[in-house]
């Protein structure tokens, strides 16, 4: 009897946070004039507001700029982030500390404090409208670095000892010894970026103003409220689908690795 | 490619490392240079501009405390702040009772409960502007889903984000559902680290339901409550993406966000330097009600 009450409110719980997604899914397939139904079913499905949303914004540049702006981001920050993390954790300099604590510092740096001058910053090198003004401010992240160093800190040295020995140089050592064996920290700190990427909105409206550099948030947004869309609900739900798709369908494949690599940031705060 | 810039890595650390010390500055060298550019400067900046009028067309012209005197009569200033305490007011209670109710539903260890874990998680990858857009159409007055049910059930339409008593409550239960799966998680890791002892004394002692609630799960679970409470917050004062796509921030300026406004006077009005005074002013009220949260609801808890 509780386990039926219980599956109750389990099943309950997954109409209200998965059926909004069913529902825009299948209302994306309807003609106009249905979507005001509730059911999920259609008298005939039509690609037409997904034709509208193809004939009216460049939604295939959009994509290919946020995957650039996605991709360059998230191989920069791993790939400096284990840089830094690794001199933190495994070797041993003057002022190490005082560097470390200074970088925790940064993250109670609240990102409004920056809105404005980090922009007038990326105005005076000339970085609006282009996608190096999406890109370089983010190359770093103290989140990712963290994760990094946690991970990097329980490889033993007497491991890398071994290979300095043999006349490994650190970036050597680094290459073939602390990434092989980091690689699940490698996919926790990646799998946030490049959310937290794929999703950023606010960034991009303010240093994009011109539509073949638009990323897909920025995009979808401005077809949505800009009036690209002409009012009409369905090539709205149908640019939201496209927007949300890659990122959902890499969360159903690596489903584990997401909420684990989620909850670690939280867990840390 | 690959192998030329291994070799140039390479061979640059060998030559410029005698000893682990100057191979630790060049590593975290641009991780540092990258530091001192993209925030140190700002920050810095920020400062300065808070003294400065400046529309970023002509020249930076000296303020003074103008734009900190304007800042204490701005009616709009205040009401972005009184928005965000009411967005929290909803929001943070209404988190966390949903996080914890499902949280301990998935704790049971029922069959299939990693299917609902990723169902329940979904929509925190999911980008906000898809959300804007699912609830534009759910919150709708006229033919909204959810109006719809409420009617078919006999009830009166709500005007969900028409009406300015409505519209930062709605947009507070779109956030929740946005981001309650993330709380979920860190409640259940939170649960799971509970241990079962604890459980089986109070049941020996005839502890009930709610005494086992109060007394064992929510104070054990005081380390987690502060990390939502904290982060919420933090949220609540980020909130940008909601409001500028479903309201434009009102009606009537009932849902300003802080985010919202520092945006509108940078780039809707040109005030450079008194957005950047805001950016300064929230931050500074964020740091202390964050300092206060950790400091009081720890203590309170444990005592």
């Amino acid at each position: 009897m509780k386990k039926i009450t219980a599956y109750t409110a389990l099943v309950v719980g997954a109409l209200i946070f998965a059926y909004p997604f069913v529902w825009m899914l299948s209302a994306s397939f309807k003609p106009e004039y249905e979507i005001g139904d509730m059911s999920l079913m259609a008298s005939k499905w039509t690609f037409a507001s997904y034709q509208l949303v193809f004939d009216t914004i460049p939604i295939f540049s959009a994509f290919l700029n946020s995957i650039i702006v996605s991709l360059a981001v998230t191989g920069a920050v791993l790939f400096f982030g284990s840089l830094a993390a690794y001199s933190l954790s495994k070797l041993k300099w003057r002022g190490r500390d005082t560097v470390f604590n200074l970088i925790l510092f940064t993250m109670m740096v609240p990102f409004m404090v920056l809105l404005i001058p980090l922009y007038t910053l990326v105005v005076k090198f000339g970085w609006t409208d282009s996608l190096v003004g999406l890109i370089v401010p983010f190359m770093m992240n103290a989140t990712a670095l963290l994760i990094l160093r946690q991970s990097f800190l329980t490889i033993p040295t007497s491991l890398l000892e071994a290979a300095r020995i043999d006349g490994c140089s650190e970036w050597r050592i680094l290459r073939q010894i602390v990434w092989p064996l980091s690689i699940p920290a490698l996919i926790t700190a990646g799998i946030i970026v490049l959310t937290a990427n794929w999703n950023q909105a606010l960034w991009p409206i303010m240093v994009i103003r011109d539509e073949a550099l638009m990323t897909m948030p920025q995009m979808v947004l401005l077809f949505t409220v800009g009036g690209g869309a002409q009012a009409r609900l369905g090539p709205q739900l149908a640019a939201g689908i496209l927007l949300a798709l890659p990122i959902v369908v890499i969360y159903l494949i690596f489903q584990r690795q997401f909420i684990s690599s989620m909850a670690s940031t939280g867990l840390k705060g | 490619m690959g192998q030329v810039i291994n070799n140039i890595f390479a061979r640059s650390f060998r030559s410029l490392s005698r000893g682990r010390n100057v191979s630790g500055y060049l590593m975290i060298a641009p991780y540092l240079l990258h530091l001192v550019i993209f925030l140190g400067y700002p920050l810095v900046f920020a400062f300065v501009l808070v003294f400065h009028r400046w529309d970023i067309i002509t020249p930076m012209e000296f303020a003074g405390l103008k734009n900190l005197t304007r800042l204490i009569h701005d009616d709009l200033f205040f009401k972005a702040l009184l928005n965000t305490g009411f967005f929290l007011s909803i929001h943070i209670p209404l988190q966390i009772i949903t996080a914890l109710f499902f949280a301990d539903l998935l704790n049971k260890k029922l069959k299939g409960q990693d299917f609902f874990r990723t169902i329940y998680f979904l929509p925190v990858v999911v980008s906000g502007v898809v959300v804007a857009i699912l609830f534009s159409q759910l919150f709708a007055f006229e033919n909204g889903y959810i109006n719809g049910i409420i009617t078919a059930l006999g009830g009166e339409r709500v005007p969900w984000l028409v009406s300015p008593q409505w519209a930062m409550p709605s947009i507070a239960i779109i956030v929740t559902w946005k981001n309650v799966g993330f709380y979920i998680i860190l409640f259940l890791a939170g649960m799971q680290n509970i241990p079962a002892s604890l459980y089986e004394v109070a049941s020996l002692e005839g502890a009930t339901t709610w005494q086992r609630w109060t007394r064992v799960t929510i104070p054990l679970l005081n380390p987690t409550m502060v990390t939502v409470i904290v982060l919420s917050t933090i949220g609540g004062f980020s909130l940008f993406i909601e409001p500028y796509m479903l309201t434009g921030g009102g009606p009537l300026n009932s849902t300003l966000s802080a985010v919202l406004y520092i945006y509108n006077q940078a780039f809707y009005f040109n005030h450079m330097g008194y957005a950047a005074a805001l950016g300064f002013a929230f931050a500074c009220i964020i740091f202390t009600i964050v300092f206060l949260q950790k400091r009081f609801v720890t203590k309170d808890m444990y005592s």
